[in-house]
Order: structure tokens, then sequence, then C-alpha cells
């Protein structure tokens, strides 16, 4: 019995993702007595061996083909596939990203087999040699807001772990790490949906990494009261974000959006300013580490639910802060 | 170049500051919330609209929900879509494969009677259950090729040329047509409807495809709500002077430095 782990990389760099899906797999592994084993899609997944080794692989596949050069949904399903054929695995794991929920949703639509995404609980059958018996799982719906417990019925059970769910964590003893190269068989099918160029659009801190974020919401009142907050996040060293409402008036670029249909943030401080923190903006801003709600309503969920607040016009409080750092600082 | 295309909707409730779920756990407690589409899919029948603007043509709203999606449908048509399908279910949640073959059913009977689409588009991943499957097993049955999180489309004669947003740029993929695409909110931003679409939305005509699918192996067994974070919220002020107390924390925290 084996437990499968799709490691996703981007031509041989690998992501913190692709560790989580191997900790969370290595405990799958762990609670069905079994064989953990990784595939990668591409030679140069090759050179990533070692480092999968330590969080536990005992085998590594390394699927060798000219179409497998970059990124491709179809090219890297169609291996898993063709690997699934050969080693019959009980689960095929990955992580939640869009890469690793793609490539499995197109496996799990090649083998007419039910794919569970963003799982963050995962509880084998009793009998783990009895593939009739349905597990069951807890997973994400509303990006996070709701758990779902689910149960699938499948021979093979295909699955993401949600990204951020697991901390990567090396194994306590490695594996074997034993790279076995195979070579799938693909071809004009599978080439239609590979990478076929890309654009580089924003260099250095990007909202998803950035240390500072300083965002608005319809507070703020128009694309220009958002010179104040700039201004902030400048002094900062951040980036500037904001709320669905601010995007959907058009004050801000879409890339600048938190939340659930945004992107996903985790500063080291988070300041909302004139944002009510509606669930589905909030699930983007949790993992803040430290969060300070700027708001003239004191029982705005987003002021219930910081850590910090200062309950005043966000108007006189922010440039008030900008002002203040600048003072320190002797200018 | 006109062109035909499908777009495939979901009804979702707006939920506000908390998502409260039924005391049966089958679903989320709706009594005092409205219903919108998924702004992912907003953004998709905007893009093809503003697709059939440029190019002439056709656009046809497909969503598999209880019968009471017939409101998103009007709000489609009330925005530009001109053809509206609707498979209703029970009101109970499908699993993820049995929406898809419910979806590429409605799909084949759409393309048999009207002809086949250029393009289909879907949300990413559904805002309430986010199964993220549904699109891809669509356009797998269908044997055409799909891409998702979209951020960018250019329909050429032959193809279609597809931008994924990643974190510091994007990819770029070229499919052959017919394509499948998963878009993201961000492609564009999706219009208000105005008055007369409005009006006009009350007319449109609207198919109601009745099929019978039989289930997949995942099943819901409850909702059931996160552990909240519980926050006794440090108050830092009421008035602009409450910067000296932010900056005190900005200190502590250590992102001053600079
Ligand atoms: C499926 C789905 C997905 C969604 N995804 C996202 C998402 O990714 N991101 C997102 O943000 N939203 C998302 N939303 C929308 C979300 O539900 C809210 O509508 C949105 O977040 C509200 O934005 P807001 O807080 O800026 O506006 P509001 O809710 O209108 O809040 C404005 C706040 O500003 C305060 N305020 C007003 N004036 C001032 C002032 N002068 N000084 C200080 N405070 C002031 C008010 O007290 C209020 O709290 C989604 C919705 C759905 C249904």
């Amino acid at each position: 019995m084996t437990v499968l782990v799709l490691i996703e990389h981007d031509r041989g760099e690998a992501p913190e993702a692709a560790w989580e899906g191997l900790t969370a797999g290595r405990h799958l592994a762990e609670s069905l007595g079994c064989e953990l084993a990784a595939v990668v899609a591409g030679e140069a997944g090759a050179a990533l061996a070692d480092e999968i080794a330590e969080y536990g692989a005992d085998v590594v596949h390394v699927a060798e083909h000219e179409l497998l050069g970059d990124y491709g949904p179809d090219a890297w399903a169609e291996t898993v596939r063709q690997l699934i054929d050969d080693i019959e695995p009980t689960a095929v794991v990955g992580v939640g990203t869009d890469r690793g929920n793609e490539v499995l949703a197109h496996v799990a639509a090649r083998l007419d087999l039910p794919f569970v995404a963003n799982c963050l609980a995962v509880q084998p059958g009793d009998d783990p040699d009895d593939a009739d018996e349905p597990w069951a799982l807890t997973r994400v719906q509303w990006g996070g807001s709701l758990l779902e417990d689910a149960s699938v019925t499948a021979g093979l059970k295909l699955l993401t772990y949600a990204h951020h769910g697991v901390a990567a964590e090396p194994a306590d003893s490695p594996g074997a790490g034993s790279i076995e190269t195979f070579e799938p068989t693909l071809g004009d099918a599978e080439a239609v949906t590979i990478i076929r160029d890309r654009a580089v659009e924003s260099q250095g801190v990007t909202l998803s990494t950035a240390p500072v974020v300083v965002s608005g919401g319809r507070g703020v009142g128009s694309a220009d009261g958002f010179a104040a907050l700039e201004e902030l996040a400048e002094l900062l060293g951040g980036r500037v974000g904001c709320s669905r409402a601010v995007t959907n008036n058009g004050w801000r670029p879409h890339r600048d959006q938190v939340g659930q249909t945004g992107t996903r943030i985790a500063p080291e401080i988070y300041i909302a300013t004139g944002i009510s923190g509606a669930i589905q903006h909030w699930v983007g801003a949790m993992a803040s580490k430290k969060i300070l709600a700027i708001n003239t309503d004191p029982e705005a969920n987003m002021v219930v639910k910081a850590d910090y607040a200062v309950i005043a016009d966000l108007h006189e409080v922010v440039p008030a802060i900008s002002a203040e750092i600048r003072r320190r600082r002797g200018g | 170049m006109s062109l035909r295309i499908l777009v495939c909707v979901k009804r979702v409730p707006a939920p506000g500051a908390r998502i409260n779920v039924t005391d049966d756990g089958q679903s989320v407690e709706t009594a005092h919330l409205g219903f919108t589409t998924s702004p992912h899919e907003e953004c998709a029948l905007e893009e093809a609209v503003q697709l059939t603007e440029a190019n002439g043509g056709t656009v046809v709203v497909l969503t598999l929900g209880p019968p009471e999606a017939e409101e998103q449908l009007r709000y489609a048509a009330s925005v530009g879509a001109h053809e509206l399908v609707l498979v209703p279910t029970d009101g109970t949640a499908w699993d993820p494969q049995r929406t898809a073959t419910a979806l590429t059913e409605a799909i084949e009977a759409q393309e048999a009677a009207g002809g086949a689409f250029d393009l289909i588009l879907f949300g990413n991943e559904s805002a309430d259950s986010g199964g993220f499957q549904v699109g891809v097993r669509v356009a797998r049955a269908l044997g055409r090729p799909i891409v998702n999180g979209i951020k960018g489309i250019e329909v050429g004669a032959e193809s279609v040329t597809a931008r994924r947003a990643v974190d510091a740029g994007s990819e770029v993929y070229e499919l052959p047509r017919p394509a499948v695409l998963g878009v993201k909110e961000g492609l564009n931003l999706p219009r208000y409807p105005t008055m007369r679409g409005r009006l006009a939305s009350k007319k449109a005509e609207l198919v109601t495809a009745e099929l019978d699918v039989e289930a997949g192996g995942q099943r819901l067994v409850a909702l059931r709500q996160p552990e909240e974070q519980v926050s006794n919220t440090e108050l830092l002020g009421d008035s602009p002077a409450a910067a000296t107390a932010v900056v005190d924390l900005l200190e502590e925290l250590g992102v001053l430095e600079s």
C-alpha cells in the first residue's frame, strides 16, 4: 500500500506548499501504516529528491518527458494517471494551491473518481485494506469560513490538503528517497495546456508577502482617498490593500483586494481602515499576526475581531500616524 | 467572427459577518440572507457579454440549482445575457461529480439544439462549496481543453489566449478553440444592470431542463463553524491623538525600522 504525494514545483523550484503536502501525506501514510512515495513531473524535479527524502518519502518517482519541461495541467495529470496504473496507490494527495487543485481535478476527471479539495483532516476507514469503506474528511468551504465534514467512497482516494492547513515539518527519520524514473506517454492532447509564455508584472514585495498591509474599504470614500494609505504603507515598507467594495467601485485594481476572491495575506500587522470585516474579507486577513482596525463604528466586525482598534475617522487618523512616524524619524 | 459563449453560474447566499448553519447541519441558514452569483462567475459573464458586444454572437447562461436560481439567471439577462437555462435541483447540494454530469448533459442538449459553443466559461471555484473541479470534469467529458485561474482572455480565429495570474505576474496559455476556461475575479469590472436591462430581463426566455443523474462518491455529512478566534480588542484611542499609541505599537512589533 502506498500514499502518493504530488510535488508542486515550478521548473525545479518547490514552493512551501510542496512540503506541506509531503508532511500531510506522511501523517496519512503513518495512520495507514504504509509507504510514502512522491511524484515530480519533469527532470528538473529530480533535484528535489534529497529534500523530499527529508520529509520521509521512500520513493521519488521522477517523470521524464519533453512535454514536462514546464507546467501544464493535462501533461501533469496524465503523468500521474499513468503512474497510478503502475503503482496502484491507496491515495494521491496534493495541496490546494491553484496547481494542486487543478492537477488533482484533472486526474479525477480522467478516472471518473471523486476528488475532495482543501481538506484539513483525513480519517481513513477502520480497515485500510477495504477500499469500499468510506473515509471521513473535514474540508473547508467558503474559502475557510465554514467547515464541512464529508465522507468519500472510492477505490482510490484523490484529495488536496488546504494550503497553510498543515505546517511543513521534516520527518524524524528521513526516507530512503530512492529515485525511480519513468517515461509517461504524452502527446498533442496533453501539449495544448502547457504554459506558452510568462509575464513578470511586479517585483519586490507583493501583497501576499508584505510585512505590513494598510487596507482601505468603502469608508475611504474615493480613489483619491487612498493617497494617505499609500503614504503610510510606504513609510512602513508595506503594501496597500483593499476590500471588494473598493474594487467594485473601481477605486483600486483587483490585485489589491484582500479576501476570499482576492489575495490571502499574512503580514506582521494588518491595518484595516474603513472596512466592516465581512466574512469573505476576514478569511483573507485572518492569518495576519496582528490586526489594527480603524473604524468609526465600534460594533464593526473588523473592530470586534481585531487585536487593536482606533474608533475614529480614518481620514484624520491615518495622516496623524504618518506624521507621528516622520516626527520620530526626525524629519 | 460571431461567438456563441456559454457561462455556468451558481446561486450562493451572501452572508455578512458570519455564516450560520441550519440545525441539521445540512446547509447554510439563509432565512435572513440575500443571494448572489459568485464574483468569479460575475466576471465570466461580463467577459462573455463584452466578447459578444465586440464580435457579435450569443451569451447563454446555465445554472444548476433550486428553482429560485431563476433570480441569478434574470440578473444575468439584465447585464446582457441572451438565453437562460436552468437545471433544477431539489434544493439539496449536489456533489461535484453529479453536478458535472448534469451540466455536461445540459450543454450537449444546448449544442444539439443551438450549435456548438466557441467558448465555455466557469468560475474558478464556487463561492460556497469550493470543490475546484466541476469545470475540469465538464471540459474533459466534452473533450475540450481547460485551464483554470484565468484573469485575461483574447479570442482568436483558431485559438484562445488566456492569462493566469500568479504571485509576481502571469502565465500565458494558448488553447485551440473550442475551449473551456475557469476564470477569477479581476478578469474585468462587471457592469451594473441598467433600468432597461432590468425590464428586458423579465421577458427573457428561460428554458428549464430537468435532469436526473446519479450521485458521486463524495457526501456532505455536516457543516459546522470553525472555532472562532476570540479577541479582546485593545482600544488605542478614539481620536487622531491615538497616533502616538499606534506608532508605539508599530515600534513594539518591529515594523518601524528603516
Ligand atoms: C462570494 C463572495 C465573495 C466575496 N469576496 C470578497 C473578498 O475577497 N474581499 C472582500 O473584501 N469582500 C468580499 N466580498 C464582499 C463582502 O461581503 C463585503 O461586501 C465587502 O467586504 C465590504 O467591503 P467594506 O468593508 O469596504 O464595505 P462596508 O461593509 O460598507 O464597510 C465600510 C466600513 O467603513 C466604516 N467607515 C465608513 N466611513 C468611515 C470613516 N470615515 N472612517 C473610518 N471608518 C469608516 C464603516 O463603519 C464600515 O464598517 C465577497 C462577497 C461574496 C458574496
